[in-house]
């Protein structure tokens, strides 16, 4: 069967996860084969999930780690097990 | 489920934790620093709550440490107190007109993706670029935040789609059709965007 642009649209996530069915994958792929827009966006979509994983794109502020130690040593220390009383 | 299982040093440190040795809660928490802040500012959409939270989310997995149960990853477990103290945050914000978790009236509606006729890859190099971070956090940000939960938990914290499901309390096939919505979005915005900027102009890299 062959499917248009639009529909192959609805399984671009899908294909990139590779969940789609032995059936539509292969839709899919043949479609690309022939067409160029969708293979661009799909190509685009790849690359842009890419970018917005890589651990760059989203920083801690500068000092995350030390604010969040400090505060947890506060806050910890209130929480240790009862010391037991040596007399 | 085999793949969720704690890995083995973590497990120990949470033993010792709880046998009194708190100390090692720094240890253990080290590797989640990163992804429990990344979730709580994409969620947040601003760094003073977003750290906030990430303090108040290690904080509670301290005190409910107990309640973990070792056949779960630590991580996803980390994962799910911080998206809960977000949305917690999030609804005690409610005075300003907060995003709504209701499914957008076009859910049933199609979402496009912009169409291009030849894509050229952007190299991951780009994201050293404040421009090009700035674009890609603002898409990010910009995606409704039923669509942007999803799309965190699975593309950006890598849960499995089940694990996103399960930490969302929704259906597995309400997972992948959120990511897929949150995925053509921000093609559709960023494609014709990134497609425009110039790997060349190196200059004005304050931009």
């Amino acid at each position: 069967m062959v499917i248009d642009c639009k529909h192959v649209w609805d399984h671009i996530s899908g294909y990139l996860d590779d969940t789609l069915s032995a059936e539509v994958k292969e839709q899919v792929q043949l479609h690309l084969e022939h067409c160029e827009i969708c293979s661009a966006i799909l190509d685009s979509t790849r690359n842009i999930l890419i970018l917005t994983a890589d651990e760059r794109t989203f920083e801690l502020p500068l000092g995350f780690s030390e604010r969040l130690h400090a505060r947890l040593d506060e806050e910890i220390g209130g929480f240790e097990p009862a010391p037991l009383k040596s007399d | 489920m085999i793949e969720g299982s704690t890995i083995p040093e973590e497990g120990q440190l949470i033993a010792s934790i709880l046998a009194g040795n708190t100390h090692e809660f720094h240890s253990l928490i080290r590797p989640h620093e990163r992804t429990v802040y990344v979730m709580a500012l994409t969620l947040l959409k601003n760094e003073a709550d977003a750290e906030d939270v990430a303090q108040e989310a290690f904080l509670k997995a301290f005190r409910n440490l107990k309640n973990f149960r070792s056949e779960s990853k630590f991580s996803t477990w980390l994962i799910s107190i911080t998206l809960n103290e977000a949305r917690s945050r999030l609804r005690r914000k409610n005075a300003v007109p907060m995003e709504s978790l209701d499914e957008p009236s076009d859910e049933q509606g199609h979402v496009s993706p912009a169409l291009l006729r030849d894509w050229r890859e952007i190299p991951s190099e780009a994201v050293e670029r404040l421009e090009i971070r700035q674009l890609l956090q603002q898409a990010v940000a910009d995606i409704p935040l039923i669509y942007r939960e999803t799309f965190v938990l699975r593309d950006m914290e890598e849960l499995s789609v089940n694990e996103t499901a399960e930490t969302l309390g929704i259906s597995v096939a309400a997972v992948k059709v959120r990511l897929h919505r949150a995925r053509i979005m921000l093609q559709k915005r960023l494609a014709p965007q990134l497609k425009q900027v110039n790997p060349k102009r190196r200059w004005l890299p304050w931009l």
